[in-house]
């Protein structure tokens, strides 16, 4: 069965100042979501009251139906916005104290420490105090410490800021590892390049308010225009003069434009065949960030 | 998990974390060592050739053969007598013979005189002048030191969970009651260890010194009350560090913020130390829960008080400290996850941040 993490009309103030609105949307298990938004539009403040760190006040969070209690909330996984270990402690000892306050016996938190260090390649610096690492490599403790006791949900505040391109891979394999085992896992991101290529869902917010939520691929269709981009080999000129055509950007042989309703993309590629060969045509997609665009306008 | 489980998990971090900290060896070490000179010392001062008044010229003689002995020979007896009130000599040997001192038996002085004479003490009961002074100020040193030392590391530890972020992860995982918990248990047990170390010690080199059996008569319940109170006390106050540690964002501004639990220690200090003579103060002071553990084992010491007052004294902390538990903990979950500079008593006071 799969496993549904649902945020449910939460909403939350800080003073008078309303920070979240009747927020919802689900996470769901086996799918990685990603949570967009602007800064301060509300993704760490919701992320704070799926962890029970801040309460909300109206509203709910369930799992699988469930209103969340200390003792779901336990096997959850979550790496908060602002990072922060012991200093002063070895990376391998703060990893085993955290599987334990998650409920872990000494020797499987020890066991899954050793594991997990390895697989995100500070087995070597174990035994080293937190501050002797590089920021990088502090980040990799981070994760660590939010994945030691297996958790059943998984909720990353900017996992990939500060990490460099090679960590941003283990993090990717990490994320896809836990969705693979049927864990609802939530990301935040700024880097909407990269939400685009792993999330299966996205969550898009804004002041304080979803402004969607659902799978990427029927988000993209609901928020895609008839758009077309063709090229061809000498200048795409003409096709200012075709019937039902829009021009949206026209770089001598490279073009974007739209079709009204009723107008047949195929007649368009024939034209352009006629006039000279034609090396790519095709509908354009918009990008994740010209959907976010939109919606939050 | 339960609430318990978890300040035990907590706990045992504190204290793995605290015995390898240089500054709690060092502290041990050091009260250790101020510990064996308080019940060494007098032995030591009091050490050297024992000084007594003789009238009678043979017996004078006699003790002359003794190396440890510094004989002064007087008119009479009556002079002799007047020497030793005048803690001019130690003791004195007067016809009969008969040996007389003051509160401690001279036992260099019996056991030259080859008839094993009476002894007399003219005040047996009286302390030591030197113990009468070092008690008291030992006990008040030791408190406030240890009491101080450990509650403001409860704080610091505290402070460094916020600081370092870490503490929203923590809380996420665990009730910041057992964060609490755990903290004041861990260092409760350091430093009741360091406590109950420092009295063993303490008890053990005074019967090594071979101190008076009258005195150690007294030091014991001494101790052994002083060893409790300082528990209770340092129990009582231990929320309270640990709510000032959370009102603080940076270590920086834990001086400030940590102001009036340092007074709380602080002054009960100074109190006892400069009105220790004056009887109805310290009787006054004995009660008050904050300098109970400094005054009433003093009075205990001095023999002021009766057996009953002890009781009642520590009851009163014990009420105080389940008051000041209650308010720490308030103040600790309502500033905890307010990572934003400073926090004020009153709004941590009035907001619960977490579900």
């Amino acid at each position: 069965m799969t496993i549904v993490l649902n945020v449910d009309s939460v909403s939350r103030s800080f003073g008078d100042r309303a920070v979240l609105r009747d927020v919802s949307f689900a996470v769901t298990g086996g799918r990685l979501t990603g949570f967009v938004g602007a800064n301060g539009a509300g993704k760490t403040t919701t992320m704070r009251i799926i962890l029970g760190v801040l309460a909300a006040d109206a509203g709910e969070v369930t799992l699988d139906g469930r209103p969340l209690t200390r003792e779901i909330r336990q096997r959850f996984g979550y790496l908060p916005e602002e990072r922060g270990l012991y200093p002063k402690m070895t990376v391998h000892d703060q990893v085993v104290y955290l599987g334990r306050l998650h409920g872990l016996s000494t020797a499987d938190a020890d066991r899954r420490t050793t594991e997990l260090l390895d697989r995100l390649g500070l087995g070597d610096r174990a035994d080293e105090k937190l501050e002797k690492l590089s920021l990088g490599n502090q980040q990799r403790a981070q994760v660590a410490a939010a994945l030691v006791h297996e958790p059943e949900v998984l909720v990353l505040d900017e996992p990939f800021s500060g990490l460099d391109p090679l960590a941003v891979e283990v993090m990717v394999d990490v994320l896809r590892d836990r969705t693979a085992a049927g864990v609802p896992v939530l990301f935040s991101s700024h880097q909407l390049e990269l939400v685009e290529r792993l999330c299966d869902d996205l969550v898009i917010i804004a002041h304080g308010s979803i402004r969607a939520a659902g799978d990427r691929a029927a988000l993209r269709a609901r928020h895609a225009v008839p758009r077309w981009q063709l090229q061809v080999d000498t200048d795409a000129g003409w096709l200012r003069d075709h019937p039902g055509v829009t021009l949206r950007d026209l770089d001598g042989p490279r073009a974007v434009f739209d079709l009204a309703a009723g107008f047949d993309d195929q007649k368009v590629l024939h034209a352009a065949l006629e006039r000279g060969p034609v090396r790519s045509f095709g509908p354009v997609v918009p990008s994740l960030t010209e959907i976010f665009r939109e919606v939050v306008q | 998990m339960s609430t318990y489980a978890a300040a035990k998990v907590v706990a045992a971090r504190e204290i793995r974390v605290k015995l390898r900290d240089k500054t709690f060896l060092f502290s041990t070490l050091f009260f250790l060592v101020f510990a064996i000179g308080v019940t060494v010392l007098p032995v030591l001062f009091a050490g050297g050739p024992t000084s007594v008044a003789v009238a009678d010229r043979a017996t004078a003689t006699v003790l002359r053969q003794q190396d440890d002995l510094d004989v002064r020979v007087v008119a009479d007896d009556a002079a002799a007598e007047k020497l030793v009130r005048d803690g001019d000599v130690e003791a004195a040997v007067l016809a009969g013979p008969e040996v007389i001192a003051m509160d401690d038996r001279p036992g260099e002085v019996v056991s030259a005189l080859s008839s094993a004479p009476p002894v007399r003490l003219l005040d047996p009961g009286a302390v030591d002048p030197f113990l009468a002074s070092i008690v008291p100020l030992a006990l008040a040193f030791v408190f406030f030191f240890t009491s101080f030392l450990f509650g403001l590391q409860i704080a610091q530890s505290v402070t460094e969970e916020k600081q370092t972020r870490i503490v929203e992860i923590l809380v996420a995982s665990v009730p910041p009651r057992a964060l609490l918990a755990g903290k004041v248990a861990a260092l409760g047990l350091l430093a009741f260890v360091q406590v109950a170390l420092i009295a063993i010690v303490t008890l053990i080199g005074a019967r090594l010194a071979g101190l008076d059996r009258g005195v150690l008569h007294l030091l014991e319940p001494t101790i052994g009350w002083f060893v409790a109170f300082f528990l209770t006390g340092f129990v009582m106050l231990a929320a309270l560090w640990a709510g000032v540690g959370a009102l603080a964002s940076r270590p920086e501004d834990l001086n400030g913020v940590s102001q009036p639990v340092q007074m709380a220690v602080m002054l009960p200090f100074f109190a006892v130390i400069f009105l220790g003579e004056n009887e109805f103060a310290m009787r006054i002071l004995s009660y008050v829960p904050f300098s109970a553990p400094i005054a009433m084992p003093t009075r205990i010491f001095n023999g002021d008080a009766a057996g009953w007052e002890p009781f009642l004294a520590i009851a009163i902390m014990a009420v105080t400290a389940v008051g000041l538990l209650a308010v720490g903990a308030r103040v600790y979950e309502g500033s905890l996850l307010r990572t934003n500079g400073k926090t004020s008593w009153a709004t941590a006071w009035r907001s619960r941040t977490t579900s």
